[in-house]
């Protein structure tokens, strides 16, 4: 897969003038696959993203989507798509993470990154195994690892947009009370708001935004559409919406022009994002240190 | 016994009411403001998002932004916190705000509901002394202008005398209540504490209670305080 996309990038050429340009893009259905897909992926990381920096569980976030890794080798291993170990794995690693980090009351998230560092210990170690005993298509690791962009299926879009519509309906639902929970527990669990389930449940929505955003940017580089719309747009803004709403902004241009950049060069979709995504992180950075 | 009062712990014998309902029923009637809790300096969250959670922070779903009862929602959010006194820094960061502006945010999202009770747990707690006295004031007017019952836990008796309704105290199982005047006095005090403790008046009337230098440390004692 990763082979049609440098083939394609290779006899591709900027031309300035921007509309050309598009639709050659658009002329390759792999492209507009993975535009669907990265700008989907991109939407619902940057809103979970927005909460798990709220709740400063970037540690689980990685975890997660390292989860995706044995995942994806898994299922390669057993021949089954990609996308159903992607979601597996990743969910049951947050299952995993909510029980064993069961909080005692009024002790918080305490507990909690030493069974993120274990399972994320162990997660990493099966990745390499189910590799190890496919024996070698190197490519596949390079892929789980990194992403496949470009090889994404129409039928891998319309999964990853069910899933967001139930992450995004399910965040709709428990946003407000997930935002009591996250920034004032005590309170929150005096008026019975419920702490402890709304926790769990976040880390399942985690591990879904994980495990999606795993196909477009791999296993490793998620954070590029997880953590940093999110942690740049709660520097620019602490107010709720305009933070969320911002986090999307960067994610989605991140994604487009990452994707554009891969095509137009011979660099991986991965880096090309994640580029893009921590430009935005540098040029906050800078500005706030500046004012 | 403010857990008790929230029903958040069962009672060990007999029964208690709060305005004539079981406790842990009226808790919709109760503004509650726990022991100190400070916010991390990097959280990026308004002090006005905040308090609007008091509010409707255990709602469902997300607000409708043009709604009547969003506008409604947000003048009742500006009017509490005109009440403490925050208008001037509502809009920044609460991690970056001071102990004392903190303090008043979060009696402003006690109050958001309208209790009929407002239950502060040690709320002049790591507080400066113009801070406790300025805190202990605004829990005053409050309870005045809204005609809100306050309990109030806390260590030192001092910046809250001068305006305490009731008083009850607690310590080694036994228990003292009454206006300060008829509670306040050395005989009880010592009584109740079983060690020497000492009241003295003021120039201006006020009640001032000391501890003997040579008192061994008391880890139990506690001073509930009641006014209005």
């Amino acid at each position: 897969m990763s082979l049609v996309g440098s083939a394609a990038s290779s006899n591709a050429a900027w031309s300035w003038n921007l509309l050309n340009d598009v639709r050659d893009m658009f002329s390759y259905p792999f492209m507009v696959n993975a535009f669907r897909g990265g700008t989907i992926v991109a939407i619902v990381g940057a809103v979970v993203g927005w909460y798990m920096v709220l709740r400063k569980q970037t540690f689980a976030g990685h975890t997660l989507s390292v989860a995706a890794f044995p995942g994806a080798a898994a299922a390669t291993l057993i021949g089954i798509s990609a996308t159903i170990g992607y979601f597996t794995f990743c969910i049951a690693a947050a299952l995993v993470i909510a029980i064993a980090s069961r909080p005692s009351r009024g002790r918080g998230f305490s507990a909690e990154s030493a069974v993120v560092g274990t399972v994320q210990a162990f997660v990493l170690a099966s990745g390499y195994l189910f590799a190890t005993l496919y024996n070698g298509v190197l490519s596949g690791l390079n892929n789980q690892l990194f992403g496949f962009t470009f090889g994404i299926t129409d039928a891998q879009v319309v999964t990853l947009g069910a899933v967001a519509v139930l992450v995004l309906g399910v965040l709709a639902v428990i946003g407000r009370r997930l935002f009591f929970a996250s920034i004032d527990t005590d309170v929150a669990d005096a008026r019975g708001v419920g702490v402890r389930l709304l926790g769990v449940v976040f880390l399942l929505v985690l591990g879904a935004a994980a495990a999606e955003a795993s196909q477009i940017t791999g296993a490793l580089l998620v954070f590029a559409l997880l953590v940093m719309p999110a942690a740049v747009a709660q520097r620019v803004t602490a107010r709720p919406v305009a933070g969320i709403a911002l986090a999307v902004l960067i994610g989605v241009v991140a994604t487009w022009g990452g994707l554009t950049m891969a095509y137009y060069t011979s660099y991986p979709s991965g880096f090309c994002i994640t580029s893009f995504a921590f430009a935005a992180f540098i040029a906050v950075h800078r500005v706030r240190a500046s004012a | 016994m403010i857990k008790a009062v929230l029903g958040v712990i069962p009672l060990a014998a007999g029964e208690a009411f709060v305005f004539g309902q079981p406790v842990g029923m009226a808790n919709r009637d109760i503004g509650y403001l726990p022991q100190r809790r400070s916010f991390d300096a990097s959280l990026r969250v308004r002090g006005i998002d905040v308090v609007r959670l008091g509010l409707d922070g255990d709602r469902f779903g997300l607000p409708w932004p043009w709604s009547a009862k969003n506008r409604e929602a947000g003048r009742r959010v500006r009017d509490v916190i005109e009440q403490v006194d925050a208008s001037p820094f509502a809009l920044r960061p609460i991690g970056e705000l001071s102990g004392g502006e903190q303090q008043r945010l979060l009696i402003a999202q006690a109050l958001a509901r309208d209790p009929r009770l407002l239950i502060l747990d040690e709320p002049l707690d790591s507080l400066d002394l113009p801070n406790q006295s300025a805190i202990a004031e605004l829990i005053r007017r409050v309870c005045v202008d809204s005609g809100v019952t306050v309990l109030m836990v806390a260590h030192d008796v001092n910046p809250i005398l001068p305006y305490l309704d009731q008083v009850i105290y607690l310590a080694d199982g036994g228990a003292v209540c009454g206006t300060p005047a008829d509670v306040i006095t050395s005989p009880t005090l010592s009584a109740l504490y079983r060690t020497p403790i000492e009241v003295l008046r003021t120039s201006d009337g006020r009640l001032v209670v000391v501890g003997q230098p040579e008192a061994p440390a008391h880890h139990a004692d506690r001073h509930t305080g009641q006014p209005h």
